[in-house]
């Protein structure tokens, strides 16, 4: 295959040589009717459901797979979607029956073993999968994925196949609301062609979702066509999608605004200003489940001494938020106002009350605290941040700017830029920070665990500034114990309050999802993982 | 001249090993690792990382990895991708051509436009049209090539609607032709100066009295005896030329969404996907040493009195 390509190039270019014609085939796919043409970048990872953790690879996902749950585009509740029912009795052992009717689109059924499969596939070591740690918390996982060494198990022992269409999960620990985290990628069933020929599959992958792959030209284009057999509710209201690679979101919105695309789904930050003229109401900036904070490096001991909560705390008061969410960001962010995300909503755990003052602009306040808890550890708080990506600097500066006018001191902040997001990585792995640290998280499922407990829980995955906290440990245990959702998310919310007394983190802002459309298409929106809802877009 | 060419050939083996080793080392110091990047704000546990760095060989001390590379290479495999997986053949057989077409337009452009624009001033050195053209050159040398580009696009995408702003990704050729034109009128502006000012030089010389005086048609003067002549230095400004359009224009492609070569090894760079890099590097190499030779043979051409033993 690899020699054809070549052979391919290389006819091609002496083609050119000779006459100036065409080459790399197929047609650009532009206006054909009933399809949606969709920018797109080339996922940064093969298509494999366990395998995708970005918005690029999430869109095809979301397209081309329904799992057990599936979580509501305008509400994020995760609704039964192949799941019948999913029980329990402890919180602990699960029986899940999946639904009759269901098939990929090769034709072949969905059953226990399509979903069992998959799970045990994305949880092995050596498959690579970067989302293997959804299946932590699924019985037997130290085995098919150890922190250190070879896999001692094929299969997760506590994945156990029933019959056809139920099957058992075991986990390790109580935890309540596991079946609401069913509605993520990494949970989808995959059809047996997925793992008789791997190669194949991904260069045309097969799902069960509304829509099927027609033809996947790597790093170029992605049509995807209405799936006319598509047994679920949420059929299609398109008659496809064209996901075409466009090199930055700067010729995507030029494509957009000459009539050659109609979604793009982030708007650069350099075209804001012109978002409304350009596309009046045809522009969407809706919340979606990221937060940004500032991590603070608890392995360093002056950042752990006693008293500098005091100092953390005096720092977020320091922070003019409203101000620079809407002078650098153009409210494409929100302040923010607990340690979690609105699209939560006040039954999932969000509340604007939480941080309460703590996170309101109060300089004269924030200068006391900081002085009280014995000052800015080396005189000078350096913000870590990566150069290279998402226009970092420029809040960091007026973040940096903020501090330095309400302490009254032009040298208390200053921004220190790492040059590539790898090395950036790298140090915070290595421990190497000595200050507070930028840092997102993107939410994997819309719950308030998934906003607290891999970031600050001790040694938890991403809990990268080290905190720990005994009494946040305790609450979060027993909030994933509770059987009761609504005493459970209050436990949730306890456990928040632990971090906000002790300010674990800065929260700076909720990040928006930002799209714009053509007046060819409508019925565009934005789930809460900022993945445009494709399937409801119809075209006029 | 064949044994020229095949002593020239030869020397492009150690050229090649010694630019692959260096570029090859130079990222491998880059600070970060890519395999810890692929995870991005998540993280991934140390047996992953350990995992996937063994099945790509990265955890290999780097002369072995090098020694892998090279080995690899000569059997036609160029490597693997570390975030997609994707052999790097794939990549460079997906952004060659549209480079390569990019390429022959934008050198087209400059050789016709360029060589025509310099025998036209030169044969009038020092009058109106003249410094109408060293006037315009030098807007086009001073100007940067991104704002060109911009200006480019609004004018004649937005305002004049001839062309589509950006090209799509199955690059049709007549889609190139902007990006060709701006990424070529700079050394469009080079190549019309440089001619220009080798006709004006040659025209004062004594083979063009003789001719002049030998009673040859006007045509056979200027066509034959001072272009030859003339070109010696165009060509060898367009030899490198050629390697420098193919090594990729990142901003212009970038503005008109070319997913050429620059963008490709632009996108690699900061993912550190070394493989990547090294492999589009090293046939950018090939190429400046294939069209320097070129270069090297057009001289005997040009001017009978270089002769290659």
């Amino acid at each position: 295959m690899r020699g054809a390509a070549l052979a391919q190039w290389t006819a091609c270019a002496v083609a050119v040589a000779l006459a100036a014609t065409a080459c790399g085939g197929g047609d650009n796919g532009g206006g054909a009717s009933g399809v949606v043409r969709s920018s797109w970048g080339d996922p940064a990872n093969p298509l494999e459901p366990a395998n995708t953790n970005e918005v690029q690879g999430g869109k095809v996902l979301d397209m081309l797979f329904r799992g057990l749950k599936r979580y509501d585009p305008k509400t994020g509740e995760a609704k039964d979607m192949l799941a019948e029912k999913i029980v329990t009795t402890d919180s602990r052992d699960f029986t899940v029956t999946v639904k009759d009717g269901w098939t990929f689109s090769n034709g072949e059924k969905v059953t226990a073993k399509s979903f069992v499969d998959a799970w045990n596939y994305g949880a092995h070591l050596e498959n690579n999968q970067r989302n293997a740690y959804f299946f932590g918390y699924i019985e037997g996982y130290d085995k098919v994925h150890p922190e250190k060494g070879r896999a001692t198990a094929d299969t997760l022992s506590g994945l156990r196949v029933k019959d056809a269409r139920t099957f058992t999960v075991r986990l390790t620990q109580k935890f309540s609301t596991w079946p609401e985290t069913l509605g993520y990628a990494a949970f989808a069933p995959l059809p047996r062609a997925f793992f008789d020929d791997h190669d194949a599959w991904l260069a045309k992958p097969v799902g069960n979702g509304p829509y099927t792959v027609e033809s996947y030209a790597r790093g170029s284009q992605m049509t995807m066509r209405k799936w006319g057999e598509y047994p679920g509710p949420d059929k299609a209201r398109n008659g496809g999608v064209d996901l075409q690679v466009f090199t930055d979101n700067n010729t995507a919105y030029t494509a957009l605004t000459a009539g050659n695309l109609d979604l793009v789904d982030d708007v650069p930050a350099s075209q804001l200003k012109n978002v409304r003229a350009d596309l009046g109401d045809r522009y969407i900036n809706s919340p979606a489940g990221i937060i940004q904070t500032l991590a603070f490096p608890y392995y360093d001991d002056r950042w752990n001494a006693d008293g500098m909560e005091k100092v953390r705390k005096g720092l977020s008061m320091a922070i003019n938020r409203q101000q620079i969410t809407e002078t650098i960001f153009q409210r494409t962010r929100t302040p923010a106002k607990d340690w979690t995300s609105p699209v939560l909503a006040a039954e999932g755990g969000f509340d604007d009350a939480l941080c309460g003052e703590a996170c309101e602009f109060k300089p004269a306040e924030a200068k006391k605290l900081v002085a009280e808890g014995g000052g800015i550890p080396g005189g000078t708080l350096k913000i870590t941040f990566n150069a290279d990506t998402g226009s970092h600097r420029e809040w960091v500066d007026a973040v940096c700017n903020s501090i330095n006018n309400a302490l009254g001191n032009d040298r208390a902040c200053t921004g220190n830029p790492v040059g590539t997001f790898a090395d950036f990585r790298s140090q915070i792995t290595d421990r190497k920070m000595t200050g507070p640290f930028r840092a997102g998280w993107q939410m994997d499922y819309p719950l308030v665990q998934n906003f607290l407990q891999p970031l600050y829980y001790t040694n938890a995955s991403s809990n990268d500034g080290k905190w720990t906290n005994e009494e946040f440990d305790g609450l979060i245990d027993e909030a994933n114990a509770e059987s009761d959702p609504v005493k459970a998310v209050e436990k949730f919310k306890a456990a928040e309050k632990v971090a906000r007394d002790q300010m674990a983190a800065i929260p700076l802002w909720y990040q928006n999802g930002s799209a714009g459309y053509s007046d060819r298409i409508s019925n565009v929106a934005l789930n809460p993982f900022s993945v445009p809802v494709y399937n409801e877009i119809t075209v006029n | 001249m064949g044994r020229y060419v095949a002593r020239r050939l030869l020397q492009m083996i150690p050229v090649f090993i010694g630019s692959t080793l260096l570029v090859f080392l130079m990222m491998y110091a880059l600070p970060g690792d890519p395999v810890r990047a692929l995870a991005g704000e998540q993280a991934v546990d140390q047996a992953q990382i350990a995992q996937v760095k063994k099945d790509l060989g990265l955890d290999l001390p780097i002369w072995q990895q090098y020694w892998n590379y090279l080995a690899g290479l000569f059997q036609g495999d160029f490597g693997t991708q570390i975030a997609t997986q994707r052999p790097v053949a794939d990549v460079i057989a997906d952004a060659f051509p549209i480079t390569v077409r990019l390429t022959l337009f934008a050198f087209a452009f400059t050789v016709i436009a360029g060589i025509s624009m310099g025998v036209f001033a030169g044969l009038k050195a020092d009058t109106f049209r003249d410094r109408g053209l060293l006037v315009l050159t030098l807007l086009l040398i001073s100007v940067p090539s991104f704002v060109l580009a911009f200006l480019a696009q609004y004018f004649f995408a937005h305002e004049l609607g001839w062309v589509e702003p950006v090209v799509s990704a199955a690059a049709d050729s007549q889609e190139l032709i902007l990006p060709a034109v701006v990424l070529g009128s700079l050394s469009l502006a080079y190549v019309a100066r440089l001619t220009r000012t080798s006709v004006a030089e040659n025209l004062r010389s004594d083979y063009m009295r003789t001719a002049v005086a030998k009673g040859l048609p006007k045509r056979r003067i200027i066509g034959v005896h001072l272009m030859r002549n003339s070109m010696i230095p165009v060509v060898t400004f367009l030899g490198t030329d050629i390697g420098t359009l193919m090594g990729g224009a990142v901003v212009t492609e970038g503005i008109f969404n070319v997913q050429g070569v620059g963008y490709n090894v632009f996108q690699a760079l900061k993912s550190r996907e070394g493989s990547t890099v090294v492999g589009i590097v090293t046939l950018i190499v090939v190429v400046y040493l294939v069209s320097s030779l070129i270069v090297d043979l057009l001289y005997a051409v040009l001017d009978p009195r270089i002769r290659y033993a």
